[in-house]
């Protein structure tokens, strides 16, 4: 079923990461909400995943050249204590929860939410959309979003950078279509209005490192209640 | 791939018959007719180590991981922003790792060093930025029992490429890319710190990916 899920996608993905997002993953700089959706991004991506291979190789050839600094004298009788020490402790690799229910939902995103789908504590914001704000570093946040077939989420601007990945369903915009699996990057210049396509409902995996600007008074005064 | 590399030294032959215990049988003609370079020997010389880690809890081959690669990961860190004794410990810590998950590492998808730059990065985030990373799904069909001798030849390989075509970008760009990995920076700070406009630290990153790109492609 899984693989079923991932096969079909990963071949359909037309809008990818960006090299900037890449390097800023691999390199560990991004915060935890868009590494959040990065992570998921790239479990659906053979060819995202090729790409964040190659910016690991960029850090270990950076690593592997750097002049090399003097360790303390008993660092590797340290080092070796340390592995005995740990030695009769059991491997606490965290066992990946086994995919139940929908199985929507790649790994990262089902630690985030500790399940799949139905597992999600929908809040309604208003136009029919619910959303559940999933915990992370307050650099940035990051949210699902469900919004039913058909229904258009107010034509928003951005201050700061909004990657949404498409988890099910599709959305259209002015200028393009997502659907599963896709990564939309959208920036300060974007202004959009997307509208969730006929069919299932669209559910979303949204991050920002900024408040959404609204344009129209009534969704900015929701939007301190919602914190979209 | 294969053409690109200008052969300076023969084969390491005691690196060649080590590197054929983690050989499927039948892979092992394909290594005896490659030809290595020194830098590819060193690389393969890793690989074996980590392997000799895993199989055999060699601590030979763990002390000259550490001789290499520990004082380069504390350099790493101390980059990074940590202080010398937290760099010292951090990558102590890194070497504790690469011992415990030897049998997670799969030479024919990274380089040893590629490994263990990820695993210094994890621990940096734990350590500097105290935040969780989440990493991709493995891939549905998992890795393979034993990776192909040839497929592991062709990483270490393009790994040699891609280390001489970084070392070859023009200053400005090395370093850009370097701020990038080691300085815990985002461009902004970046842009902060070096009084370039943001958008001459995009356009010179991007022009260094291309070069690399152009390089090892």
């Amino acid at each position: 079923m899984q693989l079923d899920r991932k096969t079909a996608m990963t071949t359909k993905i037309k809008h990818h990461l960006t090299d900037d997002l890449l390097m800023a993953y691999s390199a560990g700089t991004l915060p935890e909400a868009f590494n959040l959706v990065v992570a998921t991004h790239i479990s659906l991506c053979d060819e995202c995943r090729a790409r964040m291979g190659s910016f690991d190789a960029v850090g270990g050839e950076l690593v592997a050249h750097l002049e090399a600094v003097q360790m303390a004298e008993d660092s590797l009788t340290a080092i070796m204590a340390k592995i005995q020490a740990e030695a009769g402790v059991s491997e606490d690799e965290p066992l990946a929860a086994p995919a139940v229910g929908s199985g929507l939902f790649p790994t990262p995103l089902r630690d985030y939410v500790s399940g799949d789908l139905e597992d999600v504590r929908w809040r309604k914001v208003g136009g029919g959309v619910s959303q559940a704000i999933l915990k992370t570093s307050k650099d940035a946040t990051v949210r699902l979003l469900k919004i039913p077939a058909g229904t258009a989420v107010p034509d928003h601007g951005h201050r700061g950078t909004e990657l949404t990945l498409v988890l099910q369903g599709a959305f259209v915009d002015e200028h393009d279509r997502f659907g599963a699996g896709d990564i939309e990057v959208a920036n300060e210049d974007l202004h959009h209005t997307p509208v969730a396509e006929a069919g299932v409902d669209c559910i979303c995996l949204s991050a920002t490192d900024a408040p959404l600007r609204f344009n129209g008074l009534l969704p900015r005064l929701a939007q301190r209640f919602v914190r979209i | 791939m294969l053409t690109t590399t200008t052969p300076t030294a023969t084969p390491d032959k005691a690196v060649l018959a080590a590197n054929a215990a983690f050989m499927r049988p039948e892979d092992r003609s394909v290594k005896a007719k490659t030809v290595t370079t020194d830098e590819t020997s060193k690389r393969l010389a890793w690989v074996t180590h980590v392997v000799a880690v895993r199989d055999n809890k060699d601590t030979a081959a763990f002390a000259e991981l550490f001789a290499y690669f520990g004082p380069r990961v504390k350099s790493f860190l101390m980059k990074s922003g940590a202080s010398p004794d937290l760099a010292e410990e951090c990558a102590q810590d890194v070497m504790v790792t690469l011992w415990r998950k030897a049998h997670m590492f799969d030479p024919a998808k990274a380089s040893v060093s590629t490994w263990i730059f990820t695993i210094a990065r994890n621990r940096r985030i734990d350590l500097l930025r105290k935040q969780r990373r989440v990493e991709p799904e493995d891939l549905p069909w998992g890795p393979e029992a034993e990776p192909r001798q040839d497929e592991v030849m062709v990483l270490q390989q393009e790994s040699e490429i891609l280390g001489q075509a970084i070392a070859a970008l023009p200053d400005k760009q090395r370093m850009l890319i370097e701020k990038a990995y080691y300085g815990e920076l985002t461009h902004s700070e970046i842009a902060a710190q070096t009084g370039l406009p943001l958008g001459t630290i995009k356009s010179r990153i991007r022009l260094a990916l291309d070069r690399l790109r152009h390089a090892i492609g």
